[in-house]
């Protein structure tokens, strides 16, 4: 590959920025000052399997710089390129897929504030305008309204990024224009967060599998885990041995909880079978459907469960590295589990020799840059390598053909924290919990019109109304979302809906990630489906036409029938609907074929525009 | 004696293509079956010199037992494999693509894209007058090849053939996101500033016109452009040794355009700069 660079230098910031990850050019073609120039940089090349190697680098890079300057430059992209040996075109497509970076000059203060469902709902709106007017032009603060930053039970939310050495990060939630505007114009004053356990409403109450730790153990320390039942179930994984501990999982029935439902013992399996080596571990923690922050509670509550989850996963399906795709957004959730992955390194349960059993894994953290696609496993495996976050086509699926093309499982956070009940309480236990076809304990992420919104564990099977009055819902209940953005409208009589995976969908409706947003009358309902609309058209990638076309027509038709019902909506909804199945059934993944069903369920079952 | 390699040999599978028996060479696919059938299926993405992203979604079909239909362009025929191409669920999808691209892309210089739209009797002004559109200004910085992103359906073509498809130049990639994501070179700058070789392999790939030589741009604007009235012959580059094919495009004695052809074993369509576009000395008559 004959690379050509532009004129443009890196500052001695920026290049500093990619040392600091990079360590320092070897030579004069990596961009080291030519003074420097030795006779070894004359036989010096980086070419072929060497450099594609590091091409995963290069997110890490982007956000080095990112980090450090507040945007990337033409110089620090090149810089950065001849460090990786990535073709700026390349390098340059990346950059501008992600919503965090920026290609053009912008305050190093970023003001993320979510204008999404459950904050629009809380005065999304007038944060945003009080906001701005209080910072005023040339305050050094970017206020970007933005996609759910997972923070709903605290709504309305925001959250301020600083760039620098090293980048400060600070959280308004639930915002008021003066903590926003504290939080952006002096991330260090601001208040602390308060801790994951307040997103907990249940806390201290007897019988929690998955949420038992939170706020009970001190999330930064190791032997608190270990006194509260942590790594007894590594050793029931090592008792079993690999193929013991997927026949426990598939014995525990346990499906996917990121949305999509699939026996996790079957795509254990699968991928342990392949002999193709080596194979790959990747948790999906790039929770960004709006509404959800259950995996955030987990990662900031109980880090280290979800360190040891990873281990018995990788264990069982014969992984020696673990990739955690991490959420941009969450800044919490990045420290603490940096901190949980040095802590458990240090004390040998991570590294070469886990727990003195010859058993060699380890993890390496990746941060998402805002793409909700990325969520979708063959997106986020493209993100991870350095190429656009575009979902690849399945077949091959990822347990043949995954990260770096090679047999990798994909499990979400909820899901890997599961596997630690099923092997200290054994899979019939396990099983026994939730109904026949949804075995275990789910948890759900309810905001809202709520009065303790959070994260509930229960069983599968209670109803949406049990749920409802366990969070206290309010009076005039107009709808309820179930499933978040990609999931679909109920009405506030279907409460009787059972909320299992088989349940919601005899209903007509879905589970997904476990979200139930509640909404009353407050909020008018063809404003919550342009919302939605607009996260769509936002957030494809644009790589198949029914979607990067789809989702902007269908923004646009809802647009126009904002404020019409009846026959003078009939012509669009009709033109909807047609859109939408087109999108559903001709979109390449899950994002696009999922666009078009909040605004049908608003229309079909809750009269919409009728 | 010419040798033809052979290859190793293919087992045939058998799967049902529309009702009927359909035996295929293990790993083709639905749109290689469907062809060999004689059945018309629209592509824009697909290109015979390159695997395809199936980003268009025009060539979906319904294969019995899928959840969503699926890009004959690039799922391979299994065995036993129930394909359907021309239900009233397939024909409504590819229906709705065409009106999505015609309603935001300018198809007119998009082959068979006219009889497309009447084909399916796809409706793209049914969006309004005032459905977003590309609006793309056309792109004339060097004297070789135009690019028209206004006629861009971002079907990776260029970019793949730019890349590691054939070329391995890298000059152009996608960038941005969703209806904002474009083709561009690295800080979206002019090609003369990029790692452009100006192979015009791109040219070559482009479905829609959206790249196109520089005299058939020119043409087209004076409305001089008269693809009936061209000639096409093909012979072999003078340059250099390698013998690449070249197809000399000819209109009122002059070369408006050069192609290769793609079943030409040592190009595969492909040419260097001085193939492509080191024709004028043939015509410098001073």
């Amino acid at each position: 590959m004959d690379l050509h660079f532009g004129d443009s230098e890196p500052t001695d910031e920026e290049r500093a920025a990619v040392d600091a990850l990079l360590g320092p050019p070897q030579s004069s073609w990596e961009g080291a000052a030519r003074d420097e120039t030795h006779a070894a940089d004359l036989r010096w090349a980086r070419g072929g399997r060497a450099a594609r190697d590091r091409r995963d680098l290069l997110l890490p890079g982007l956000h080095a710089l990112n980090d450090r300057v507040g945007w990337i430059s033409g110089g620090a992209l090149d810089y950065l390129c001849r460090r990786l040996t990535v073709p700026p075109a390349e390098a340059y497509g990346v950059a501008t897929f992600y919503a965090m970076f920026s290609v053009r000059p912008r305050p190093a203060t970023v003001l993320h504030v979510c204008t999404d469902l459950a904050c629009a709902a809380s005065g999304a709106a007038e944060l945003c305008a009080g906001v701005e007017a209080r910072l005023g032009p040339g305050s050094g603060v970017s206020v970007q309204r933005g996609p759910c930053l997972g923070l709903c039970e605290r709504a309305p939310a925001a959250l301020a990024i600083r760039a620098g050495d090293p980048v400060r990060t600070a959280v308004a939630a639930p915002a008021t224009v003066g903590a926003a505007v504290l939080a952006g114009s002096a991330p260090d004053s601001a208040d602390e967060e308060p801790p994951a356990v307040t997103a907990v409403p249940q806390a201290g109450q007897d019988g929690l599998v998955l949420l038992g730790r939170v706020g009970v153990v001190d999330p930064t320390s190791l032997d608190d885990y270990r006194a509260h039942g942590g790594y007894t179930a590594l050793r029931r994984a090592f008792e079993l041995g690999p193929a013991g501990v997927v026949r426990e999982v598939t014995d525990s029935g346990l499906v996917g909880r990121g949305g999509a439902a699939f026996p996790t013992g079957r795509k254990w399996q699968a991928t342990a079978s392949q002999p193709d080596r080596p194979h790959y571990l990747v948790c999906n923690a790039d929770e960004s459907e709006p509404g959800t922050f259950k995996d955030r509670v987990l990662m900031e509550g109980d880090p280290f469960a979800l360190v040891e989850a990873m281990t018995i996963a990788a264990y069982a399906t014969g992984a020696h590295r673990g990739y955690l795709y991490l959420r941009g957004e969450y800044p919490r959730a990045l420290r603490r589990m940096e901190h949980a992955i040095a802590q458990a390194r240090a004390r040998g349960l991570l590294g070469d020799d886990v727990l003195g059993q010859g058993y060699a894994f380890d993890i390496e953290i990746r941060r998402g840059a805002g793409a909700y696609v990325c969520g979708e496993e063959t997106a986020l495996f493209n993100s991870i390598e350095g190429h656009r976050g575009e979902p690849r086509s399945k077949p091959p699926f990822p347990v043949e053909k995954g990260l770096f093309g090679k047999p990798t499982v994909a499990n979400n956070v909820e899901t890997l924290v599961n596997v630690l009940p099923i092997l200290t309480l054994g899979a019939p236990a396990y099983a026994a919990i939730g109904t026949g076809r949804s075995t275990g304990p789910k948890l759900f992420c309810v905001s809202g019109a709520v009065d303790r919104p959070g994260v509930y564990e229960l069983p599968f099977g209670v109803t949406l109304g049990d749920l409802l009055a366990l969070a206290g819902v309010r009076e005039r209940l107009r709808a309820v979302l179930l499933g978040g953005a990609a999931g679909g409208f109920v009405r506030p009589d279907e409460r009787d809906i059972p909320l299992t995976f088989e349940g919601t969908r005899e209903a007509g409706t879905t589970l997904g990630s476990g979200v139930v947003m509640a909404f009353d009358d407050t909020v008018p309902l063809p404003r919550l489906l342009l919302r939605i609309a607009a996260f769509f058209r936002d957030e494809s990638c644009g790589q198949c036409v029914p979607c990067r076309v789809g989702t902007v027509r269908q923004e646009e038709a809802l647009l126009r029938i904002a404020e019409r019902t009846g026959a003078a909506a009939a012509d669009d909804i009709a033109l909807l609907r047609e859109v939408g199945r087109a999108l559903r059934d001709a979109s390449i993944c899950g994002l696009g074929q999922t666009a078009w069903n909040a605004v049908e369920s608003a229309i079909d079952r809750l009269g919409a525009y009728a | 004696m010419t040798v033809i390699p052979l290859g190793v040999p293919r087992r045939l599978l058998e799967f049902t293509l529309d009702g009927e028996e359909a035996r295929v060479p293990e790993g083709s696919t639905i749109l290689d079956a469907c062809r060999a059938a004689g059945k018309d299926i629209p592509t824009l993405c697909q290109g015979d010199t390159l695997t395809p992203r199936n980003a268009c979604r025009v060539c979906v079909v319904e294969v019995e037992g899928a959840r969503t239909l699926v890009p004959a362009c690039s799922r391979r025929a299994e065995p036993g494999m129930e394909v359907r191409t021309d239900t009233e669920r397939a024909r409504h999808s590819r229906k709705v693509v065409l009106e999505l691209l015609a309603s935001s892309v300018d198809l007119s210089t998009t082959p068979q894209a006219a009889a497309w739209i009447k084909e399916y009797e796809a409706k793209p002004d049914r969006f309004g007058p005032d459905a977003a559109r590309l609006n793309e200004e056309p792109r004339i910085d060097n004297d070789l090849y135009v690019r028209d992103y206004g006629k861009c359906v971002l079907c990776y073509k260029c970019v793949d053939a730019c890349g590691d498809q054939w070329q391995n130049t890298f000059a152009i990639s996608v960038t941005g996101r969703g209806f904002d994501a474009r083709i561009a070179v690295e800080h979206d700058g002019p090609l003369t500033d990029s790692a452009c070789v100006y192979c015009g392999n791109c040219v070559e790939v482009c479905p829609t016109g959206a790249l196109s030589f520089k005299s058939e741009f020119d043409m087209r604007a004076a409305g001089t452009w008269d693809e009936a009235a061209q000639t096409r012959t093909t012979t072999v580059c003078a340059y250099c040794g390698v013998g690449c094919n070249l197809t000399l495009h000819v209109q009122d004695n002059e070369i408006v355009k050069v192609t290769s052809p793609h079943d030409n074993p040592v190009t595969h369509g492909n040419l260097c700069i001085k193939g492509r576009f080191g024709y004028q000395h043939v015509q410098n008559r001073d």
